[in-house]
């Protein structure tokens, strides 16, 4: 038993649920209680999509279990199929009918429907949402392909050249209620584009069952999603013989390593490595002078595998950043992410308790924060800016506009999204230059209006906080202090958002020194400690 | 009475009674509610809580694991765990609801005893209670009568007059209430739920209850086995509802009919007047509410009465006759009342309606919007405060809202 307060994943089912839903003209019939239902506004309102999931739930009660619940099982199949209508049906149960053991998989497959039927196991009680899809995805394009046999050996990726056509590839496990995977299938598909591949079929994203049953004519498959794709794509490897690529193009340099990949498995010339220069705006922006702020800005990075590992590069090689923290909640990544953390000198956090990850995050004291919205709530309550990375997804996170995270536009969308939330360098370069003007004094009005308060202390870097360390306040707390009036002028004279932490810091720094008073000498004094 | 009641059995589309955690949590804030259950149920009250709350909420999720199913005793030791670890990171809790779930139910957890064992061991510093929020045997907001019968054997007995108002109302809604019943004169008023956990009305003979809400009846009847008495009467929803809900209290206490009159009169002039411009735009418009808070009989009878809307379709998850005799009354007799659900064949007719307003679950709306119908989700109407006379222009407007927006919208 395991206390939860927050869940960063659902339980398997909604997974399957992603699975179905993201494709045309598959139905979902889910054995469960009517309590399970709440699993529709996570499409409907999340996503804000305008139909409900394909899902038809058997909705069984106390009085039911007394009863005989099978037929009740058949009754919903039959009905949905007469319905629906569907190419393909998959059969489920949820962790409730898991326990009264109908098996509704089985029942459905005896019931002679001229359809596919894929009976799925979703161990509720040991597996979860990202596994469900995964299995259900793998199950599904197993279930509909395993009767076509090219054996293997035949497959050969670069035959695309013998039979005169560009190359072609799956892209593989986008689907609904991942995190931007909308907009991230459309960039892909332009960078492929680009590159001459075309795009045989995207799965789950819209296919329908002829898509999936296409899957064999591509050259290669691109594991867009691990997380959803890897089982799918490790046994259309098997069974046909197609590679898949390992990098996810996130970022500048995955996305270069990504078309290095593909290409090299596809038997293309290996792409020009400057192409990231010219088509994407993050390599210049990251090296503009503005950017000279961003060096060695401390962030904390939590998520799912494949975008904390993502971020974590980006941050370090793209954007200057030092990386204080970096985790999952998503155990199957845990071995690549432990290895990317030991590569930053950390300890990889691998946890599904928000808890463990709100006092990590506030143990290494980061500068920004890259995590989900949960953890966008626990910077907020620890004052750190934070940016959304990852899932569990949040309406925030289905925004309105075009906003990939992979591929050359996703680099801009990440430069944005990770650096407005902290103030901006060229704010930060105007303010220690003119932080002596008349506008900063207090008893000016601020443009800030209200805000503008001498206790308002911004967490931004300064002058006096170059290094980011923040001295321990409770050393020597019984030391009485005060302030000059000369010391008291001076702090004066420093911007009112920063003036908060100078006050801070130079105390406690006169607590080390064991001052008891505090004039401006002690304060150039506590700024000249404090910069490293 | 009904001549057009119909039961349905299908596929249902309600939430489960755990549901009602979301706003029983914030009503007493030194309660936490441990729901014994799956990672489906934690994922539940998450999305139902629609956004992650800023701070550490009073609600969690003891999830079952395999090792949990496969020995019961065990389970027992680790629930004990759980609720210790989580007592000690949270001390000033004083009363734990153990939530019973699908899962829990279906191994047949014992929670009382749980419970009982909780109790004994923690002396007093915590009371623990159980009950069933299970969506194999409640619907949504039954959830809230399964928490506060749970609560009535820990009410003090004690025989005073009080006039008991039973149900989780909004804080500010709860003081006028109790304001204008004192100044009819009706001294004893109080509370159940309370808003501290601790702070329990005493229930006895000398008590007279008024439900708030229409979906308390194993609450009712449980106060009435302690020797409440229950004062029948329409819900207080819209201005005549709670003109009659209130009246009732007041004749059952003797108050002389000016007194009443002058302390309603005044009340029912001024929701007249903020009904008026809701009334103008609800009127003659078709209206369906789909099955969810049972608290759709009353908000029909108010947005037919009260609003002049035409009710297509009035269901109801689960219609108790006897608490609902008085709504029933007010109703036109032909209006089509469906008990139960089957959810397909329901869109079916509401496709086939096409009214100009539904009144439905999260699940559905999005859907129902892009089918070019206004929809009003329910579960608002168990979060805002709507009872009272003096609410009854803010309750038209929450139906008159998504009418208002429809026609404010253009993109040709």
């Amino acid at each position: 038993m395991d206390l939860t307060l927050w869940t960063y994943e659902g339980p398997p089912h909604v997974g399957a649920m992603r699975i179905a839903a993201s494709m045309e003209g598959v139905h979902f019939v889910l054995h469960a209680p009517q309590g399970d239902t709440y699993a529709d506004l996570l499409f409907t309102m999340i996503e804000r999509r305008d139909r409900r999931p394909p899902v038809t739930y058997t909705t069984f009660q106390a009085r039911d279990l007394s009863g005989d619940t099978a037929e009740l099982v058949k009754r919903h199949v039959r009905e949905a199929v007469d319905r629906f209508q569907p190419d393909a049906l998959l059969v489920g149960e949820s962790c409730t009918a898991e326990l009264i053991q109908d098996q509704p998989g089985a029942l459905a497959a005896g019931m002679g429907l001229e359809l596919p039927v894929v009976s799925l196991e979703l161990p509720a009680y040991s597996k979860k949402e990202n596994w469900g899809a995964a299995e259900t995805l793998y199950q599904l394009v197993r279930g509909l392909l395993q009767h076509q046999r090219p054996g293997p050996t035949d497959h050969d990726p670069c035959a695309w050249r013998q039979q005169e056509r560009r190359p072609r590839v799956n892209l593989i496990g986008p689907s609904l209620l991942g995190f931007r995977c909308r907009d991230d299938v459309l960039e892909i598909r332009r960078l492929l584009e680009a590159h001459g591949i075309e795009v045989n079929a995207v799965v789950p994203l819209g296919a329908r069952v002829t898509d999936v049953e296409r899957l064999p004519l591509a050259d290669a498959n691109v594991c867009l999603v691990p997380e959803v794709a890897e089982p799918c794509c490790n046994w259309l490897e098997r069974h046909f013989g197609q590679p898949f690529t390992r990098t996810v193009p996130i970022g500048i340099g995955a996305t270069t390593d990504f078309l290095k990949e593909l290409h090299s498995l596809l038997g293309l010339e290996t792409p020009d490595p400057r192409e990231a220069q010219r088509q994407s705006r993050l390599p210049w922006y990251a090296a503009s002078v503005d950017s000279t702020y961003l060096t060695g800005k401390r962030v904390f990075i939590f998520g799912d595998g494949s975008h904390a590992l993502a971020a974590a590069r980006i941050a370090q090689q793209e954007l200057g950043f030092r990386v204080v923290g970096l985790g999952t909640y998503s155990r199957e990544m845990a071995r690549p992410v432990r290895a990317a953390a030991k590569d930053l000198g950390l300890e990889a956090l691998i946890t599904d308790d928000y808890l463990s990850v709100e006092a990590a995050m506030a143990d290494a004291a980061p500068e920004l924060v890259l995590g989900t919205q949960m953890e966008r709530h626990s910077a907020k309550r620890l004052g750190i800016p934070c940016a959304v990375i990852s899932t569990p997804m949040h309406v925030q996170d289905v925004p309105a506009r075009y906003a990939p995270q992979m591929g050359w536009e996703g680099a801009n969308v990440i430069f944005d999204s990770w650096v407005h939330p902290l103030m901006m360098g060229l704010e930060e370069h105007l303010i220690g230059m003119f932080r002596h003007d008349f506008e900063f004094v207090d008893d000016q009005p601020s443009h800030l209006g209200h805000l503008g308060r001498a206790d308002t202390a911004k967490p931004a870097g300064t002058d006096l906080d170059a290094a980011g360390s923040e001295p321990d306040p409770a050393a020597n707390l019984n030391v009485e202090l005060q302030w000059t009036r000369d010391g008291e002028a001076e702090l004066k004279k420093i911007p009112f958002f920063v003036r908060g932490k100078v006050k801070r810091n130079t105390e406690c720094f006169a607590r080390q020194q064991g001052k008891h008073q505090i004039d401006s000498e002690t304060l150039y004094d506590a700024k000249a400690h404090f910069s490293t | 009475m009904l001549t057009n009641l119909r039961k349905e059995s299908g596929p249902r589309e309600v939430f489960c009674g755990l549901t009602s955690i979301v706003w029983l949590h914030r009503r007493m804030p030194d309660a936490f509610f441990l729901v014994v259950g799956s990672r489906t149920c934690a994922h539940l009250i998450q999305s139902a809580a629609g956004v992650m709350i800023f701070a550490e909420p009073r609600f969690g999720t003891a999830i079952l694991s395999e090792r949990d199913l496969a020995g019961l005793a065990d389970a027992q030791e680790e629930l004990d765990r759980v609720a210790r670890d989580l007592l000690q990171r949270r001390p000033e809790i004083r009363t734990l609801f153990l939530v019973g779930s699908c899962p829990s139910e279906v191994i047949k957890l014992d929670l009382a005893r749980a419970a009982e064992r909780l109790n004994a061991s923690l002396s007093g510093r915590v009371r623990v209670v159980n009950y069933s929020g299970s969506g194999i045997e409640t619907t949504f907001t039954q959830g809230e009568d399964g928490a506060l019968a749970a609560l009535v054997p820990t009410l003090p007995a004690r025989d005073e007059p009080q006039l008991l108002l039973v149900g989780t109302l909004a804080h500010a809604v709860e003081d006028r209430l109790i304001t204008l019943f004192q100044r009819m004169g009706i001294e004893t008023v109080r509370s159940f739920p309370p808003r501290l956990s601790t702070d329990c009305p005493p229930v006895g003979r000398g008590t007279r209850m008024l439900l708030c809400q229409p979906y308390l009846s194993d609450t009712s009847r449980q106060l009435q086995a302690r020797g409440a008495e229950l004062i029948r009467a329409p819900y207080p929803l819209g201005a005549e509802g709670s003109r009659l809900w209130m009246e009732a209290a007041a004749r059952a206490w003797g108050i002389d009919e000016p007194i009443i009159h002058a302390t309603l009169d005044p009340l029912s002039a001024r929701a007249r007047q903020a009904l008026e411009p809701h009334r103008q735009r609800l009127q003659g418009k078709r209206i369906v509410l789909l099955p969810d808070s049972q608290l759709e009989l009353p908000l029909a009878r108010f947005l037919h009465r009260e609003c002049g809307m035409e009710l297509v379709e009035v269901g109801t998850p689960y219609l108790h006759r006897d608490l609902m005799e008085e709504e029933l009354k007010l109703l036109p007799a032909d209006t089509r009342v469906v008990e139960g659900q089957h959810v397909e064949q329901q869109l079916d007719r509401v496709r086939q309606a096409h009214p100009d307003l539904v009144v439905c679950g999260m699940g559905l709306a999005n859907p129902l919007e892009a089918e070019g119908i206004a929809t009003k989700w329910s579960i608002e109407l168990v979060f805002s405060p709507i009872h009272g006379i003096d609410q009854a222009g803010d309750l038209a407007e929450l139906f008159s809202r998504p009418l208002v927006r429809h026609g404010a919208l253009a993109f040709a």
